[in-house]
């Protein structure tokens, strides 16, 4: 009898036991989860996964965009009449601002070289079409329907006819992922057009916008628009981001509470402009090194300083 | 197999391509632009709750595992996000698969709508422990709109596996 020191043949193949399993599979997601988050490393497995994902997206959206296509197609010649009529009525209006500004440029460039200062940078960019919002409801990111396929890298500001949208954080094989400007903590660095003042505008996540760290007693009025002050090196300066609506100064508090609402048409879909990355800025100085020549330069310019403001 | 326990008909077994499109399919409803809309449900864990009590030796931990991944990167969402809810899941419905299939259609739905809100409300969690904004209430009406969904789901799904209910029992074979 050879055959009874064999084991007995598996009759239930069952793998590994299902708790064994669950915490393999627990550890393995909460790895991801903290790996994609804080160091940011696995962007080769998502863009892998996107290349099949993707393309099924892009069918599963095509209903909706069938609908909005038909929706434009059966609107009436009327409608489409008066809209035309009020662009051509906007292009006159704005004629004879836009027709200077060709020699103004010029003008502008003439004089920065006069005074020996840097050229402003010009925008040059592609436009996209934005494909859908993604799903996420604890972000707002859309995507566009151009990626690495056209040059796009992380990190490109993004603007529509209005403002600044968002800026590029993902980049796919043929999309990409653009975090709006009011999604959470998104920062934007700002100054008020009418008193010249710098400061960062951060998003609050329900499509409105914070501007932060401004002392209560701060010269803000509702209606002020922000543009991009450029002091980051993304966005280039000018683009109007926000207008503010509402300022709330309580005396308990050392900073205001200055609520902004996006100037682009942030939330809707249509066509954004992607422009290319700045050059690089100028490095910085270096750190004040000693503190007996750099320091007392720097408290004579603060004594000043307080003299004017007194 | 029976649609319950207590039922006297007996099932056709499930084929596997079925279980496969049936769950593809599902991946495709959320990527309709109506996921968008307030509580939607999630379509992906409906129907993987569905399979991990019916076919837990099919559906396990694996296929939740692999649609948690394709939902995050879908989503735009942190990777393992839908990974670690779907595969909590998929654990915990296959081991309620031998009580829950005892009970009627609605006591099944009942039981089932904790899965589904847990899922949700893990998600949450994690979000929202990592500095992510509070979605809204609307994010947990999903669950509940899925556990009325159970009833339809299932007779959806299982509608492959009915057999006729007369049967001609002179058929040649």
């Amino acid at each position: 009898m050879a055959g009874i020191d064999h084991a007995p043949p598996p009759f239930f193949k069952q793998g590994p036991a299902p708790l064994a399993l669950l915490t393999f599979y627990i550890a393995i997601s909460l790895a991801i989860f903290v790996v994609d988050l804080r160091f940011r490393s696995l962007d080769l497995l998502r863009q892998s996964i996107a290349l099949i994902v993707d393309p099924v997206q892009r069918i599963a959206q095509t209903p909706g965009s069938l609908v909005d296509y038909a929706a434009t197609y059966l609107q009436g010649m009327r409608a489409l009449q008066s809209e035309n009529n009020e662009l051509k009525h906007a292009k006159l209006t704005s004629a004879p601002d836009l027709e200077r500004v060709a020699q103004l440029e010029s003008e502008n460039g003439r004089l920065r070289k006069l005074l020996e200062v840097k050229e402003r940078e010009k925008a040059k960019g592609q436009v996209a079409q934005i494909l859908y919002t993604a799903r996420d409801p604890f972000s707002r990111k859309v995507i566009v329907d151009k990626g690495q396929q056209s040059g796009i890298i992380a990190g490109q500001p993004t603007i529509d006819e209005a403002g600044v949208v968002g800026q590029v954080t993902r980049v796919f094989a043929f999309s990409a992922e653009i975090t709006l400007i009011t999604d959470k903590d998104q920062a934007v660095p700002v100054q008020i057009v009418r008193s010249g003042q710098r400061s960062v505008v951060f998003g609050l996540g329900n499509g409105q916008l914070e501007l932060r760290y401004m002392p209560t007693n701060a010269d803000i009025q509702v209606g002020d628009v922000l543009v991009t002050s450029g002091l980051d090196g993304v966005y280039l300066p000018g683009f109007p981001v926000a207008k503010v609506v509402n300022i709330e100064r309580d005396s308990a508090y050392s900073f205001a509470r200055i609520f902004c609402l996006p100037v682009a048409g942030v939330e809707n879909f249509g066509e954004v402009m992607v422009l290319d990355r700045r050059q690089p800025l100028p490095p910085a100085p270096p750190a004040a090194a000693s503190r007996g020549t750099v320091g007392g330069e720097g408290g004579r310019l603060n004594k000043r300083r307080a003299m004017n403001a007194n | 197999m029976q649609p319950t326990f207590s039922s006297s008909r007996i099932l056709l077994p499930v084929r596997p391509w079925f279980i496969f499109f049936s769950l593809i399919g599902a991946a495709l409803l959320n990527f309709l632009p109506t996921a968008h809309w307030p509580g939607m449900p999630d379509w992906v864990a409906l129907v993987l709750c569905f399979w991990s009590v019916r076919e837990f030796r099919r559906v396990g931990m694996g296929w939740a595992f692999v649609l948690g991944l394709v939902m995050d990167v879908a989503d735009g969402a942190v990777l393992g996000q839908h990974c670690f809810a779907y595969v909590l899941l998929a654990y915990v419905s296959a081991s309620l698969s031998r009580r829950l299939l005892w009970f009627p259609l609605f006591q099944q739905a009942l039981q089932v709508m904790p899965l589904l809100v847990a899922a949700q409300v893990i998600q949450a969690l994690m979000r929202l422990a990592v500095g992510a904004d509070f979605p809204g209430w609307g994010y947990f009406i999903g669950p509940l709109i899925a556990t009325l969904l159970w009833i339809p789901a299932t007779f959806i799904l299982l509608l492959p596996q009915y057999r006729p209910v007369h049967q001609d029992p002179n058929r040649p074979i």
